[in-house]
């Protein structure tokens, strides 16, 4: 792939607490391509917030590489992060909690474009109706504050504030889960529709494999801060290649009643293992329904699983 | 005899921005052992119906305005507290969505649970202790006697809902009314839960009342699905038949916009317009603004919900006059 907007390589990062090291991301290697829809699953606590916390450097990171669009983030002086930050931005999940309620729409949109000096004062009150109008909310709603709106439109706020900037770049941490089914659809397509038309590449993270098979090009599954399978979209939720991937698509329900009483499941028992005291061998092997010996003695690697796919499991061509 | 049988319930909320008709003439009944989806989008009055059944909301702001919700011979909304008390708990309990902020951070798991069997059972602490900890182990929770003694913030997300569903279920209720209590989990903890409270009301025999906004949540579940749109029923049928032939247009609209129904590719269908403001008058059907079937006579004249075939109705007058 060349010229890519952002690489990882091997990024590791671990934090040091008092109960031990919890390797929240490790050893995390990816190429996004320009206009690419990347879209990162996986449960809670598999390291997939911390991951985009860490490719905007708002965490330390502890080893590895982060490149965007050929600079280095890893390691660069704070000067350099925060001009880099112009064409990275992110988008949170709780749209209640990241937008400051004492902030008018007008406040919270015309704010990066001061601190970043991108267009003369004077024509700041234009770009914010025309932020407004990109993301299909009102300008004469520009003087409201954030409680006036519904979660749908909240959500909408905080994208037309990661687009302020013009960014190449733009990592959203699970923007719809908190919203109504019927309203993450037109969230979704907000999305697409920007990524079309500003030449934007994303990365796209939520817990449902049901809402990032619209959006994305490829899908990456996160476990215990590695990544499990990548590969393209379709492939990934038709085909899916490690048993985590199956599992979590099978816990997707469906809204068919005759299918959804007779299908088979794959239920997995308990929570993920704590990022404290990962198992032995692969990180999957105790949830795993089909587990061998040989998957408790090495952490499997990311191995060919198809055309442009990876997976980490060592009975990919068993199973 | 239905186990719960409402009526007409209004509940209104009188602010300083006018009175929102949360919930606006909703009546429905549910047999022993049935399972009840209660399905809309934020606002839908959803869970203001079960507050209100529960005697939790805040008055004021919210007012009763009318109704009736008769469980067992005991009208829920006129009773005196005390024999209100004495069902609610026992033999209604409520699971909520957010089991973080529905325990007690400061008291051990096993002094929440056994608070319903002190209370309502009068049973020693030893013998409730003991109740709480097979209860433990019923909902899937390892190691119960040490889990005991634990605190929430010890807990997953997942096995903090175990543990609201241990205490919801620990004095074996008629009717467990369940307020979105996946919404808040992981996908493959969602559908841990969902088979917990399938097995358990199995167990118990007991009536479920699930409220969600999730329609593909309810499909393997439920017996019947309620759907509600501005404070009233819009469309009440077996899962079968709402998911498979439902008539009323936003139930359908509400099953074309859920995105894992959609194919890859095309835009996702979203229902146009927005939810109408409570604080108006609505005469008439509340869907007619954004229903593409909608003629002038649906804004002007009330849409009432009426029986169009065994177990099936809808508030759409349109299809119930055979056009749409």
């Amino acid at each position: 792939m060349s010229d890519p907007i952002l690489e990882l390589r091997q990024v590791q990062t671990h934090f040091a607490t008092p109960a031990g090291l919890v390797r929240a991301v490790d050893g995390v290697s990816l190429t996004l391509a320009r206009g690419e829809v990347l879209g990162l699953v996986g449960e809670s606590g598999c390291g997939k917030s911390t991951l985009a916390r860490t490719i905007l450097q708002l965490v330390p990171t502890t080893g590895g590489s982060v490149v965007l669009a050929g600079r280095t983030l890893t390691g660069a002086p704070a000067g350099e992060i925060r001009a880099a930050r112009r064409d990275l931005q992110m988008v949170f999940q709780d749209p209640y909690a990241s937008l400051n309620p004492r902030m008018t729409v007008f406040d919270t949109l015309a704010e990066p474009l001061l601190v970043h000096a991108v267009c003369p004062r004077a024509e700041v009150p234009v770009r914010v109706a025309e932020l407004m109008q990109l993301v299909g909310l009102a300008p004469r709603f520009a003087r409201k504050y954030p409680h006036e709106f519904s979660g749908g439109q909240r959500q909408r706020i905080a994208i037309a504030r990661a687009l302020a900037l013009q960014p190449k770049l733009i990592v959203a941490d699970e923007p719809v889960s908190a919203l109504d089914v019927s309203i993450q659809a037109q969230i979704l397509n907000l999305l697409s529709d920007l990524v079309r038309r500003m030449d934007l590449s994303l990365i796209f993270i939520a817990h449902d494999l049901s809402v990032v098979k619209h959006i994305s090009d490829r899908i990456a599954v996160m476990y215990l801060g590695k990544i499990v399978e990548l590969g393209p979209a379709a492939d990934v939720i038709e085909r899916p290649a490690h048993p985590y991937t199956r599992a979590l698509i099978s816990a997707i329900p469906t809204p068919d009643p005759a299918r959804e009483r007779s299908r088979p499941r794959v239920i997995l028992a308990g929570d993920p293992p704590s990022p404290l005291d990962p198992p032995a061998g692969c990180p999957f092997h105790p949830r795993c329904a089909y587990v061998q010996e040989r998957c408790r003695a090495a952490v499997p690697a990311l191995a060919p699983a198809g055309p442009r796919r990876t997976a980490a499991c060592v009975r990919l061509g068993e199973i | 005899m239905p186990l719960l049988d409402v009526t007409d319930l209004r509940v209104h909320f009188h602010t300083r921005s006018g009175v929102f008709r949360a919930v606006d003439g909703v009546s429905f009944s549910l047999e022993r052992g049935e399972t009840l989806g209660l399905v809309g989008e934020s606002g839908s009055g959803k869970s203001v119906s079960c507050y209100a059944l529960m005697g939790l909301l805040p008055t004021p702001p919210a007012r009763i305005e009318s109704g009736t919700a008769v469980f067992d011979g005991t009208d829920l909304l006129r009773a005196p507290a005390s024999a209100v008390r004495a069902l609610r708990g026992k033999r209604i309990a409520m699971i909520f969505q957010d089991p973080m902020t529905s325990l007690n951070p400061y008291l051990r798991i096993g002094e929440q649970i056994v608070e319903p069997l002190l209370i309502h059972e009068s049973l020693p602490r030893r013998a409730a202790l003991q109740r709480a900890e097979s209860m433990l182990a019923a909902v899937g929770i390892p190691d119960p006697a040490r889990r005991l003694r634990q605190y929430p913030h010890e807990f997953s997300g997942g096995m903090r809902q175990r543990v609201m569903i241990a205490m919801a279920l620990i004095t074996k209720p008629e009717l467990l009314i369940a307020d979105e209590p996946t919404t808040a989990l992981d996908v493959t903890v969602q559908a841990q839960i969902l088979d917990l409270i399938k097995s358990m009301q199995r167990e118990l025999g007991m009536a479920v009342i699930f409220v969600t906004h999730d329609l593909a949540v309810v499909s393997g579940l439920c017996d019947r699905v309620q759907v509600m749109y501005a404070g009233r029923i819009v469309e009440t049928a077996g899962t079968r038949t709402l998911f498979g032939a439902a008539r009323h247009p936003y139930t359908r609209e509400l099953q074309r916009s859920i995105p894992a129904l959609q194919s890859k590719g095309a835009a996702l269908y979203t229902i146009p317009g927005l939810p109408p403001d409570l604080s108006k008058p609505l005469p008439g059907c509340a869907f007619a603004p954004r229903c593409e079937f909608a003629t002038g006579a649906c804004t002007a004249t009330a849409a009432e919900l009426r029986p169009v075939a065994a177990h099936h109705a809808h508030a759409c007058t349109r299809a119930q006059r055979g056009e749409i």
